[in-house]
C-alpha cells in the first residue's frame, strides 16, 4: 500500500515518512502532480502559516490533482496540523481561502478571564477526548496523549466531522473525519506508540 | 557522548542509534546537546541533525552553536520544536530576546551551567572558556526570564556525570526566583532523584544523561528508559499537578 506524503515545501517530513514505514506502509515522498495522481494514500503535513502552504500548493500545482484525488476520487487522506487547517474554508492566520473541502474554518486561540495565563502557542502533550468510534482509533491504548504544537484551532459546522477534542482553554476539534478525509491537529509523528497507532491506522484502512 | 563533570567524555554511540532506541522506550522529549559546538566555535551540524530528526518520533530540542535567528530557524524547519541557547546567552543576553521575539518564547530554551566556586558558591560556569563566571545563578536565571526565556535548562557542572542526585538547592533557588518552568539536569542516578527535583526543588521537568545510558558499576553502556508507570508512580508522588516531562540526553 502506498502512501504518499505531499511535500510542499512546509517543514521536515522525513519523520512521517519513516513512521509510515514504521507502521507496516510503503511511503514516498512526492512534490508533482504526477506523483500524486498515483497515490492510493495521501498524506498532507505542515509546519508555518497558513497562507504560505496555499500558495506553495498553488505555486506547484498540487491543487488540482490533490482536489480531484480526495474529493472525487475519495483517496484516503491525513491532514496533520497545518495540513489539517488547509481543509477548511479559511483561517485567521491569512487571507487567502483554504481548500475548502470541510465545512469549517480556522481561528485563533483567544484566552481571557480566568484562562488569560494560558500561553498560545499550545504546545505540549495533551489528551484527547474521542467523540464517536474511527477506525483511525482502532484499539488504541487507554488515556492516550499526543504532542500538539499550534496557535490556531478549527472550528467545525458540521458537529458530526469532530472525532476527538482536546481541552486547552477550550474544547477545541484536535481530529476529524468527513468520509475517508481525515485530519488531526497533533503531530502523530512526534507521539511516539499513540501517534505510530494512528499511522497504522490509516495505513491499514 | 557523556560527560563526567563536563570532562572526559565517554563515546556512548551513534546518535542515530540512541534516537532510535529513545523511540522505543516512549520518551517524552528528546534533548539532544552538542556539547563540543561553541568550543569548537562551531554551529550546528545541520545534515547530522536533520538526519536523527527524520528519525525520532517525539519532540525534540536541541542545543550547541546556536548564535544566530538563522540557526534556530533552520533547526524549526528541519523537526525540532525547541532551540536550547547557552553559550550565546552568556555572551549576548539579548539573543534571547531577538530569538524569542521572532520564534515564540515557548521555543526557546535558555540553558545555564552552574559549578561551585571555591568557597562553594555556585556561580554561572563558562563552558566555552572553561572558567566560572561572577554571576549568580538566581539572577541570570531571572534576567533570561526577562528577556522572553520560555524554559531555563539548569546544569549542575558538580554533579554532572556522578549520578549522586542533583543539586537540589540550586534548583530551589533558581525555581522559587522565576515562574517559566526550570528543568533540572546534572546528577541523576536514581528514579526517586527525579521526585525529589520536583518535590523538594520545585523543578517542573527532570532531565538525564548518565542515568539512560550507564549501568552497573564499570558504567556499561546500555540505554534504557524507565518504565512508563513507574515513572509515573515516583513522580506522582512529587506534588504538583502537572506531570513534569522528562528528557533522554544523548
Amino acid at each position: 500500500m502506498s502512501v504518499i506524503v505531499v511535500d510542499y515545501g512546509m517543514g521536515n517530513i522525513g519523520s512521517i515518512v519513516n513512521m509510515v514505514r514504521k507502521a507496516g506502509g510503503q511511503a514516498v515522498s512526492a512534490s508533482t502532480p504526477g506523483e500524486i495522481e498515483k497515490a492510493e494514500k495521501l498524506i498532507l503535513p505542515g509546519v508555518g502559516a497558513f497562507d504560505n502552504g496555499i500558495q506553495n500548493l498553488r505555486a506547484m500545482g498540487l491543487v488540482d490533482v490533490l482536489r480531484r484525488k480526495v474529493i472525487e476520487e475519495e483517496t484516503p487522506i491525513l491532514g496533520i496540523c497545518l495540513g489539517m487547517q488547509l481543509f477548511t474554508k479559511s483561517s485567521e492566520e491569512g487571507s487567502l481561502p483554504g481548500l475548502g473541502w470541510i465545512n469549517a474554518k480556522t481561528v485563533r486561540f483567544r484566552f481571557e478571564g480566568e484562562n488569560a495565563s494560558l500561553r498560545v502557542p499550545h504546545m505540549g502533550w495533551n489528551r484527547i477526548e474521542i467523540a464517536r468510534p474511527s477506525p483511525l482509533y482502532r484499539d488504541m491504548f487507554e488515556d492516550p496523549g499526543f504532542y500538539f504544537v499550534h496557535s490556531y484551532h478549527v472550528v467545525c459546522e458540521d458537529r458530526a466531522d469532530v472525532l476527538s477534542t482536546t481541552r486547552y482553554g477550550i474544547d477545541f476539534v484536535s481530529s476529524l473525519q468527513k468520509g475517508r478525509l481525515f485530519a488531526t491537529q497533533f503531530h502523530p509523528e512526534k507521539s511516539h506508540k499513540f501517534g505510530l497507532k494512528v499511522i497504522e491506522n490509516f495505513v491499514g484502512l | 557522548m557523556k560527560t563526567v563533570r563536563f570532562k572526559n567524555p565517554t563515546y556512548v554511540g551513534d546518535p542515530i542509534n540512541a534516537v532510535r532506541i529513545f523511540n522505543d522506550k516512549e520518551v517524552d522529549e528528546l534533548v539532544l546537546l552538542d556539547i563540543e559546538a561553541s568550543r569548537r566555535g562551531a554551529g550546528p551540524d545541520f545534515p547530522l541533525l536533520s538526519k536523527i530528526s527524520r528519525e525520532a518520533f517525539m519532540p525534540m530540542g536541541y542545543g550547541g552553536g546556536v548564535r544566530s535567528l538563522e540557526d534556530a530557524r533552520r533547526l524549526f524547519s528541519i523537526g525540532f520544536e525547541k532551540v536550547i541557547i547557552n553559550a550565546c546567552a552568556l555572551e549576548r543576553p539579548e539573543f534571547i530576546q531577538q530569538a524569542s521575539s521572532a520564534c515564540g518564547s515557548q521555543s526557546i530554551v535558555a540553558s545555564i551551567d552552574v559549578k561551585k566556586n571555591f568557597w562553594g558558591q555556585g556561580r554561572v560556569y563558562d563552558h566555552v572558556r572553561g572558567r566560572p563566571t561572577s554571576l549568580s545563578p538566581r539572577d541570570f536565571a531571572v534576567r533570561l526570564e526577562r528577556l522572553g526565556a520560555g524554559e531555563i535548562a539548569l546544569n549542575s557542572v558538580d554533579r554532572d556525570g556522578t549520578m549522586s542526585g542533583y543539586d537540589l538547592d540550586l534548583v530551589r533557588a533558581v525555581c522559587q526566583a522565576v515562574r517559566i518552568p526550570v528543568i533540572a539536569m546534572g546528577g541523576a542516578g536514581r528514579l526517586e532523584d527525579f521526585r525529589d527535583a520536583v518535590r523538594f526543588g520545585g523543578a517542573s521537568a527532570v532531565a538525564a544523561g548518565s542515568f539512560f545510558v550507564f549501568h552497573g558499576r564499570h558504567r556499561a553502556v546500555l540505554i534504557t528508559y524507565p518504565d512508563k508507570s513507574e515513572l509515573k508512580k515516583t513522580l506522582a508522588s512529587g506534588g504538583g499537578d502537572q506531570e513534569p516531562g522528562q528528557a533522554g540526553r544523548a
